[in-house]
């Protein structure tokens, strides 16, 4: 049995119009490994942050479900922690009492002065050190999102998930705090699954590359195992033919081979087929069933 | 930027000189005893009655502070407990869309209802009527910050909720720590118009319920004909209502947050 298992995963979305449902993506299946760095890569509207939801809990799997350590994944939960591509602090509260929200969620019942010494370890992890009395709003956007990493690891979750947490920091920024995530997640030894467009930076950062095909129906195409020596610098990759062959790979996917054309698979299934899987598509494993294998 | 202000503040003082100028002008050019007090005799009042404003001789002679007093008295415990009810409806209706659209329709028919018009059934069901005043006030207050909170907690952003979702907080840290604050400036909005609408009801309120307050003093003035001071009445009730407001939106300063 994996660590954290897709299994099976639908969802279906009321169209915008005439009534009935939209698959967003349809029967995702793929299993990560504790402590694995896992990244999803697809098109606008393929539901990778969707998905990302589902994981979270914040949203529920039309069809199919997630296991996480055996368990199936109903609501949110203190062990899995988002960061947000917005970031998503809370903009009335300083550096510090954002991460001293989710390190006194976690640890209700620790005395104060031990809660502010771990806030204060995170502060300094990510670099934030005097800036703690600061309100989101006077820092950049790279800042914030060390506040976002600081938040997300000082609960010490099992599985973080990051959805495009670097599309809104500038290039210059990005790769400085994808380093530093890096060295989080080395430490904290969580497990990762992660959304985004960039491909270098899934390259540069995951064991695993999932690829998604476009939405709607979209579909797990495949998964690229990343088999580059950690650590791994941004200089020497850029003459390494292993990156070069992953990137070139990746790319071509994205550019001809996501939209599922004629001669690949059907294109989605028939349409009483469709009316069936709404209702619970009774050829599709049930989570609960699996979740007992 | 300060040039700006120079001339404001310069423009300002002409047209309060000149409308000081006409009132007299026309004051003065009436017969003595008749007609309305110009500003040098209300400035005369003011000044008597500034010099002792918390004197009592009895139920119909009190000084002004304490009329003043008095009021403020009404007033703050009506808007109190208003906002209190109000703010804890107002939560209610902006996390249930439900609750919201069902409870809607009445509070439409009920804002609109002037606050005095319920004088006579409080006075009819706790026969008293200084108690009867502050439910004046408390149904004054009420509207104002309920609307406005339903909508600022109806419109909190997702991910703030999403963030007290995934730490798993329990309903009275997620209220106190992401509900409230995050709402906080559209409730100390609602608090501002609330305790704007409050002033202007109580003194109609104490002209009904008489014995103490501003508006009874103004009503027992215009009956000894002793116009000067209702001047100056209403310029302390204005005054009063200046300073309120100034409290609350020093409050919605600090409370306002850029996301």
């Amino acid at each position: 049995m994996s660590y954290l298992e897709i299994d099976h995963v639908t969802k279906l979305f009321p169209a915008a119009e005439g009534g009935g449902e939209v698959c967003v993506f349809r029967d995702v299946n793929f299993k990560i490994e504790q402590g694995e760095f896992v990244t999803m890569v697809g098109h606008s509207g393929c539901g990778k942050s969707t998905l990302l939801n589902i994981i979270a809990g914040l949203e529920r799997a039309s069809g199919g479900g997630v296991v996480l350590e055996g368990r199936e994944i109903r609501r949110p939960g203190m062990d899995r922690m988002v960061v947000f591509q917005n970031f998503s602090l809370m903009p009335w509260m300083t550096v510090f009492d954002n991460i001293r929200l989710a390190v006194r969620a976690a640890h209700p019942d620790w005395h104060r002065t031990n809660v502010d010494r771990f806030v204060q370890r995170y502060v300094d992890m990510v670099g934030l050190t005097g800036a703690e009395r600061k309100r989101p709003a006077a820092l950049s956007g790279g800042m914030r999102q060390r506040v976002g990493l600081a938040r997300a690891f000082s609960t010490e979750p099992k599985v973080l998930l990051l959805d495009e947490p670097f599309a809104q920091i500038d290039a210059l920024t990005r790769g400085v705090i994808q380093d530093e995530l890096v060295r989080m997640w080395t430490a904290s030894r969580s497990t990762v699954f992660m959304v985004t467009h960039d491909v270098d930076e899934a390259i540069v950062l995951s064991d695993r590359v999932a690829l998604m095909t476009s939405g709607p129906e979209a579909r797990l195409a495949e998964l690229v195992d990343v088999k580059l020596p950690r650590p791994r610098s941004r200089a020497a990759l850029i003459d390494e033919p292993e990156y070069l062959r992953l990137r070139t790979h990746i790319l071509r996917f994205l550019v001809h081979g996501a939209r599922s054309g004629p001669g690949e698979e059907p294109r989605g299934l028939p349409e009483d087929a469709r009316e069936t899987t709404r209702l619970g598509d009774p050829t599709a494993p049930l989570t609960s069933a699996a979740s007992q294998a | 930027m300060r040039r700006d202000r120079l001339r404001v503040i310069a423009v300002s003082a002409l047209l309060g000189l000149a409308a000081l100028l006409v009132w007299q002008a026309f004051a003065g050019g009436q017969p003595a005893g008749r007609g309305v007090p110009g500003p040098l005799a209300v400035a005369a009042t003011a000044g008597h009655m500034l010099a002792n404003p918390f004197y009592n001789n009895g139920p119909n002679d009190k000084g002004i502070g304490l009329q003043l007093a008095a009021s403020l008295a009404r007033l703050g415990v009506g808007w109190t407990v208003a906002s209190v009810v109000a703010i804890m409806g107002g939560v209610a209706l902006g996390l249930s869309p439900t609750l919201y659209r069902a409870v809607n329709p009445y509070v439409q028919v009920l804002k609109p209802v002037s606050p005095l018009a319920w004088m006579p059934l409080f006075l009819y069901t706790i026969k008293d009527s200084s108690q009867s005043a502050i439910l004046v006030i408390f149904m004054s207050s009420l509207w104002p910050t309920l609307a406005n909170t339903a909508f600022g907690v109806a419109t909190i952003r997702r991910d703030y909720l999403n963030v007290a979702a995934i730490l798993q907080l329990s309903w009275w840290r997620r209220l106190v720590t992401v509900i409230l604050p995050a709402a906080a400036p559209a409730i100390v909005a609602g608090l501002r118009i609330s305790i704007g609408s409050a002033w202007v009801a109580i003194v109609a309120a104490e002209m009904l319920i008489g014995g103490t307050g501003i508006g009874y003093f103004v009503w027992n003035e215009w009956n000894n004909l002793a116009l000067t001071s209702v001047i100056f009445a209403i310029l302390a009730i204005g005054l009063i209502g200046v300073l309120l407001d100034a409290g609350l939106s020093r409050l919605s300063r600090r409370l306002a947050y850029t996301e």
